[in-house]
């Protein structure tokens, strides 16, 4: 067991050598690493959290236009559908005009031919009467002179 | 080795020296084994760690970079815990006053007369007389190494003094702590043998612990070969704990003093 001064004095040396080198070539680099790692890790989980915000933010508007579509389209069905009936409504209304029209004119149609027909008859009537008249009288009828007698017998059948 | 057992013991604590003085003290003795075991142990973990910070990645680290990094972050936590101030030069010197002392510890794991059988060869290969090689390959065991650290934070600590508290204000408090100005002789012995304890304790308490242990093995070793490898294991296995606290306590230590330094108390 000995203590030995030069010996000290040349531990001390190459101690403060070994700091130096430490405190130099060793420990700048390693922290630097080790720090910069930290700063990758603390961004990258900021830009994670950042992404997860994004997503909820895109996910809520897209519910957001979503459900406004849904409105949009409710509407649109609706307005449609209140001028489907509208369309249908009308075409009835045209229609129903259209037929009361044809209706209408069929009746005047009929009734026209109805009237002429009734002239027709009358005045067959009224020709056969006379010829038969005359095929009883065996005689010649003024049938000018007769004539008001004739209208008047035309006129009532 | 046909030695008596004293001769046996007194074999191992002799240092590979440079001179021939006997003194506890001595101004002439290199003690050369110490000197390069150290500075090559020193070398060593300088070596691993510069080589991990020139491959350094700030992207997934490999398996080495991790472990590096494990001390590296463990030491800053360290520091951090008790220095409050800049801890460019701080920081590193306690890692390095950890990995140096426990590597310095770790060589008294290894077995005692492994290096002595070695070093005998070697020095009998080169012509001299192999029963007068001696080698003490456990740097922490010798007073010189744990000396100079020690010494080497005293120093720091006035350093650290200076430049936290400056020059005046460290003589101010050096005069007047902690009993006030009236009782300045009182203060000033108190202090100085609470500075001289710093070094003294510090250097002491890492040899002592050691010295112990080494001489432990040694007295192991002398036991008949069955005998051995219980004791062998038990202290072994003991000493592992010994190794890391001392290392751990000797930087713990140093951050305190410079701490206690740098900040007014």
């Amino acid at each position: 067991m000995q203590a030995s001064i030069p010996s000290i004095v040349g531990q001390m040396i190459v101690f403060i050598a070994f700091v130096l080198f430490t405190m130099k070539y060793v420990w700048p680099p390693i922290t630097a690493a080790m720090e910069a790692r930290r700063q990758r890790i603390a961004d990258g989980l900021a830009a994670a959290e950042r992404g997860a915000k994004a997503l909820q933010d895109a996910s809520s508007k897209s519910d957001q236009a979503l459900a406004e579509a849904r409105t949009q389209a409710q509407d649109i069905l609706s307005a449609a559908n209140k001028q489907a009936t509208q369309i249908v409504e009308q075409a009835k209304g045209t229609a129903q005009t259209e037929a009361d029209r044809i209706v209408a004119k069929a009746q005047d149609d009929v009734s026209r031919e109805v009237a002429r027909a009734r002239e027709e008859l009358r005045k067959q009537v009224g020709e056969l009467a006379v010829i038969g008249a005359s095929k009883i009288l065996k005689r010649e009828i003024d049938a000018k002179a007769h004539a008001d007698v004739l209208s008047d017998l035309a006129a009532r059948v | 080795m046909a030695a008596s057992p004293a001769e046996y013991v007194t074999h191992h604590l002799k240092h590979l020296s440079s001179g021939h003085d006997d003194a506890f003290i001595t101004m002439s003795n290199w003690h050369i084994d110490t000197l390069i075991v150290s500075t090559l142990l020193g070398l060593a973990f300088l070596t691993l760690f510069r080589i991990v910070a020139v491959r350094a990645t700030q992207g997934v680290p490999g398996k080495l970079q991790n472990f590096v990094e494990i001390l590296v972050e463990f030491v800053d936590n360290s520091v951090k815990d008790s220095f409050h101030g800049n801890r460019s030069f701080i920081a590193p010197l306690a890692l390095t006053i950890f990995c140096w002392v426990f590597l310095w510890n770790c060589m008294d794991l290894i077995p005692v007369d492994l290096f002595p059988l070695l070093w005998a060869q070697v020095y009998g290969a080169m012509g001299h007389d192999p029963a007068h090689a001696y080698i003490r390959v456990v740097p922490s065991a010798d007073m010189s190494a744990t000396f100079a650290l020690s010494i080497s934070v005293f120093i720091l600590i006035f350093v650290y003094s200076f430049k936290g508290k400056g020059v005046k204000g460290f003589t101010l408090e050096f005069l007047t702590h902690p009993f006030g100005a009236k009782l300045l002789p009182a203060n000033v012995i108190l202090n100085t043998v609470e500075y001289l304890a710093k070094p003294m304790s510090l250097a002491l308490r890492l040899f002592g612990n050691l010295y112990a242990g080494e001489l432990i093995f040694i007295l192991i070793a002398l036991l008949p070969w069955w005998a051995q490898v219980i004791p062998g294991l038990g202290w072994a296995i003991f000493h592992i704990l010994v190794v890391t606290l001392q290392a751990f306590i000797f930087m713990t230590l140093t951050i305190v003093y410079l701490s206690m330094a740098y900040e007014s108390h």
